[in-house]
């Protein structure tokens, strides 16, 4: 029983260590529209080095990730999302990979948008 | 514990669409931070009869009119959500979180059993709505449509059925409840009838090595029941059972919300059989008579806001059977040669808590400790011979979930703690015993978010009587082409086998039993170890129009030991170490088909090779057919106010099966090398009259397969000859049954 007590307290320890893991909430805001772009969009940011977690809002489309800021930067996720698409305030979509996008995740089309927000 | 979160968000966008007349559109959901496609969800119009489900790529194809404007997405476990459409432009939709769970109020079509297209391990999940399909009763019960498990008879006397995967019985299977291993030791035998069919929200079976994260017990596959739970489940359910064989059944379940993070719910089962039946004319009841008893109380905590979740259950369960001859009085023959009966006195008490916490900041990490108590009790005499078992048993196990990197890889961590101490007693002969372990895990999975997943488990424990040892697991996943999951699992699993506990069917003969002490430390006998090595490979398709989907899978299960039970000489058991060679080939093929509108059709043909190394010969397991034959269709009737009828008709060829043998038993004593070839066939009707109210009957066996002269010397039954054991078909011919179900939001 003692030794059991003993691991648990080592074993509560390692957690708190690991979650105190430096790490930074970043928040900005991505053009998209569908579920589509979101699974694009989060692909593109987790596959940055450095970016733990990403979440992408459909209705508000800010993006929520958890990084370590050591290893990479907002710019450098947003370059790898445009890289695939979709713009940011900070960093335009090559128009190639914007018409790459599926019909449904044209975004700069207002017609694709209003349907969007018609149906919501 | 598992933390699942998901988020209540949808969308859809319309985009130009090629064809006029049909709508199409994909659906998804998110589950665990992660959206993923929806195969099988249901897709109809409101108030019509068109409708469709969603194919392996999430997508489906449906009929469209100008007139149609509302379009109906619902999926078991998960919301139903009404789109208005205002033409057919393609639709995207990310389906609703059903926050009520218990909301799955039976008003569409739904795939009740799937295999899971995104899970690594090859598991299948069976919904409420299956467990529906077979109306009784309890656990042991809800795999009749399943055909991954099989159901056999263990002997004459008591008539509880076994279950068996891969070819194996459940002793190797790890069975949990909420993830909390309960059928195991004492409760072996009995433990599937001890919780009740009502109270299963879902089960899911996972064939093959599965995960360390629950022990490192499982040889042949792990099945978890979830239960209902007091916020998502029905304010008030009563269900009413009573068949011909004279078993009747009453639950409820009333449910309470008490403030907005705390509800509790009251759980009440009770069966009871006291018509003698004796149809063959042995002098013995076919089926035992019975008396249960069974609470349930539980106490859910959800703080959404705080990341906190918790649970805490108490349960009492007390179950009576009587078994034997007609005229055995419990009173006066007790124990004596007046007449061959007995009794099997269950009482057990379990109580458990789990406690979740996600964290706030870091969603992606979050930490679960469980803790189980439980006291099974067991008074019970088969004829001469008394059989009393006590089990204590306490299961704790802590775990944390996070990542490495990023959300791809991530791993679960932690420390489970056992004891169990056992106070067995049979005739005089005691073997008391304790065994307690303690054990480290450490699994890691990893998804490409594309076509490759992978869980890697690894887990060291310390056991007093099974030593330290190391318990490694592997799955992996891949899909290679389009509607197609190919996978892969190889695992180590060790147990120590309670041999009069998981055999107690033999108690219900005059066989003498035999331990060879070896000088192992259970019951002299050593730890079972065994590996388990299994590919399985499911190809979606679409023919005529309608989804379907066909399933291989082969494992291997081989025993580097095993206590091999040994009933190969008429009047003994025999309990000793494998020496030389065991193994299960299992090989099943599956086709699932939605034949029309409303037919579902499910065909399976499966193919056993169990084969042991007795200390006299090489010979297949006896009593575990080669090969098997499952069909099952499911037909629903067109909705019209929440009301419609539900069929389903199963039907089991069950290959011959080959006896123990007889040979040195005098000629009317004997039985053939084989028991013949079987035909089973159960239906049931449903009539749903409202979201509220619903009545079911059904047949059971209904083509009257019975064994002939099911126990040796029933004639005799103090007499040497004496075995109920040997039994491949069903004592009891056909029954019919009814029942109500009648439930409050």
């Amino acid at each position: 029983m003692k030794k059991l007590v003993l691991i648990s307290g080592l074993f509560l320890i390692v957690i708190s260590a690991t979650a105190q893991k430096k790490s930074t909430k970043i928040e900005f805001e991505v053009a998209g529209v569908c579920v589509m772009c979101k699974e694009r969009i989060e692909k593109a940011a987790l596959t940055t080095k450095g970016v733990k977690y990403a979440n992408w809002n459909i209705q508000t489309h800010m993006l929520s990730l958890i990084v370590d800021e050591r290893k990479t930067s907002t710019k450098k996720v947003q370059q790898n999302i445009a890289a695939v698409g979709h713009s940011t305030k900070e960093v335009e979509a090559p128009i190639e990979a914007y018409n790459n996008l599926d019909p449904c995740c044209k975004y700069n089309d207002e017609e694709v948008v209003k349907d969007h927000n018609k149906n919501e | 514990m598992k933390s699942k979160i998901i988020f209540i968000i949808f969308t859809f966008l319309p985009i130009l669409l090629f064809a006029q007349d049909t709508l199409k559109g994909m659906i998804t959901v998110q589950e665990d931070e992660k959206i993923s496609i929806l195969v099988g969800a249901t897709v109809y119009w409101l108030n019509t009869n068109t409708g469709t489900s969603t194919n392996e790529k999430g997508r489906f194809t449906i009929a469209y009119k100008p007139e149609y404007k509302k379009l109906v997405i619902s999926y078991i476990g998960y919301g139903t959500d009404t789109v208005d459409i205002n033409s057919n432009r393609e639709l995207r939709h990310l389906l609703s979180e059903g926050n009520e769970l218990g909301e799955v109020n039976i008003n569409t079509r739904k795939k009740t059993r799937f295999v899971s297209v995104l899970s690594v391990a090859n598991v299948s999940k069976i919904s409420s709505d299956e467990l529906l399909k077979a109306a009784c009763c309890n656990l042991s019960e809800s795999f009749a449509t399943n055909p991954s498990v099989d159901v056999s008879f263990s002997d004459a006397v008591t008539g509880t059925k076994q279950i068996q995967m891969l070819g194996l019985n459940s002793p190797y299977i790890l069975i949990t409840q909420e993830n909390i291993p309960t059928v195991r030791g004492a409760s072996q035998a009995y433990g599937l009838t001890f919780t009740p069919g009502t109270w299963v929200e879902s089960i899911q079976i996972t064939k093959g090595a599965g995960s360390v994260v629950n022990g490192y017990e499982s040889i042949a596959g792990q099945i978890n029941a979830e239960l209902v739970k007091p916020l998502t489940d029905n304010k008030l359910f009563v269900n009413l059972y009573g068949s011909g064989n004279g078993r009747i059944e009453f639950n409820t379940h009333i449910n309470q919300k008490l403030s907005d993070k705390w509800s509790t719910g009251l759980y009440i089962h009770g069966n009871n059989r006291s018509k003698k039946i004796d149809n063959n004319d042995d002098n013995f009841l076919d089926v035992p008579l019975a008396k249960q008893i069974n609470l349930l109380n539980r106490w859910q905590y959800q703080n959404t806001e705080k990341g906190w979740v918790s649970f805490i259950n108490f349960r009492y369960l007390n179950d009576e059977k009587q078994v034997g001859e007609i005229n055995f009085d419990t009173k006066k023959d007790k124990l004596t040669t007046n007449a061959w009966g007995g009794k099997i006195n269950t009482n057990r008490f379990d109580t458990s808590v789990k406690l979740g916490y996600v964290f706030p900041e870091t969603p992606y990490q979050s930490f679960g400790l469980q803790t189980a108590y439980s006291n099974h009790k067991q008074d019970s005499y088969y004829g001469l011979r008394i059989y009393d078992i006590e089990h204590n048993s306490i299961y704790s196990s802590l775990l944390f979930n996070s990542i490495i990197g990023d959300t791809r890889s991530k791993f679960k961590t932690g420390l489970t703690f056992t004891y169990d101490g056992y106070k067995e007693l049979i005739n005089t002969t005691n073997y008391d015993r304790i065994e307690n372990s303690i054990g480290g895990f450490f699994e890691y999975s990893f998804d490409n978010l594309d076509n490759f997943s992978l869980v890697a488990g690894i887990r060291a424990d310390q056991h007093n009587k099974l030593g330290v040892f190391i318990t490694p697991r592997l799955h992996l996943r891949y899909v290679p082409w389009g509607k197609s999951v190919f996978r892969a699992s190889i695992g180590r699993g060790k147990r120590s086998a309670n041999i009069f506990a998981e055999n107690q069917q033999l108690f219900a003969s005059n066989r003498k039993i035999n331990v060879f002490d070896e000088g192992g430390k259970i019951y002299g006998l050593d730890p079972e170890i065994a590996w388990n090595y299994g590919v399985s490979f499911l190809q979606g398709f679409n023919l005529f129009e309608k989804e379907g989907d066909i399933i291989f899978d082969f494992y291997r299960t081989n025993f580097i030991n095993q206590i091999v039970v040994d009933w190969e000489t008429p009047q003994e058991i025999l309990f000793y170490n494998l020496d030389g060679k065991s193994y299960a080939n299992s090989f099943q093929t599956e086709l699932n088909y939605n034949v029309l509108e409303y037919v579902d059709l499910r065909l399976s043909y499966k193919y056993y090779d169990v084969k042991t190394d007795y200390n006299s010969s090489s010979l297949s397991k006896p009593l575990i057919p080669k090969h098997r034959f499952f069909a099952n269709v499911g037909i629903k009737t067109v909705e019209h106010n929440n009301s419609f009828w539900k069929f389903d008709v199963t039907y089991n060829w069950v290959g011959e099966q080959r006896f123990p043998s007889t040979i040195t038993n005098p000629i009317e004593y004997q039985k053939s090398e084989y028991g013949k070839a079987i035909n089973l066939l159960n239906a049931q009707v449903t009539k749903v009259f409202s979201s509220k109210f619903e009545i079911y009957f059904g047949g059971e066996n209904i083509t009257n397969t019975t064994q002939k002269n099911p126990i040796i010397s029933a004639d005799d039954p103090f007499g040497e000859y004496f075995d109920s054991t040997l039994i491949y078909a069903p004592i009891h011919g056909s029954s019919y049954y009814a029942g109500l179900r009648f439930k409050l939001k």
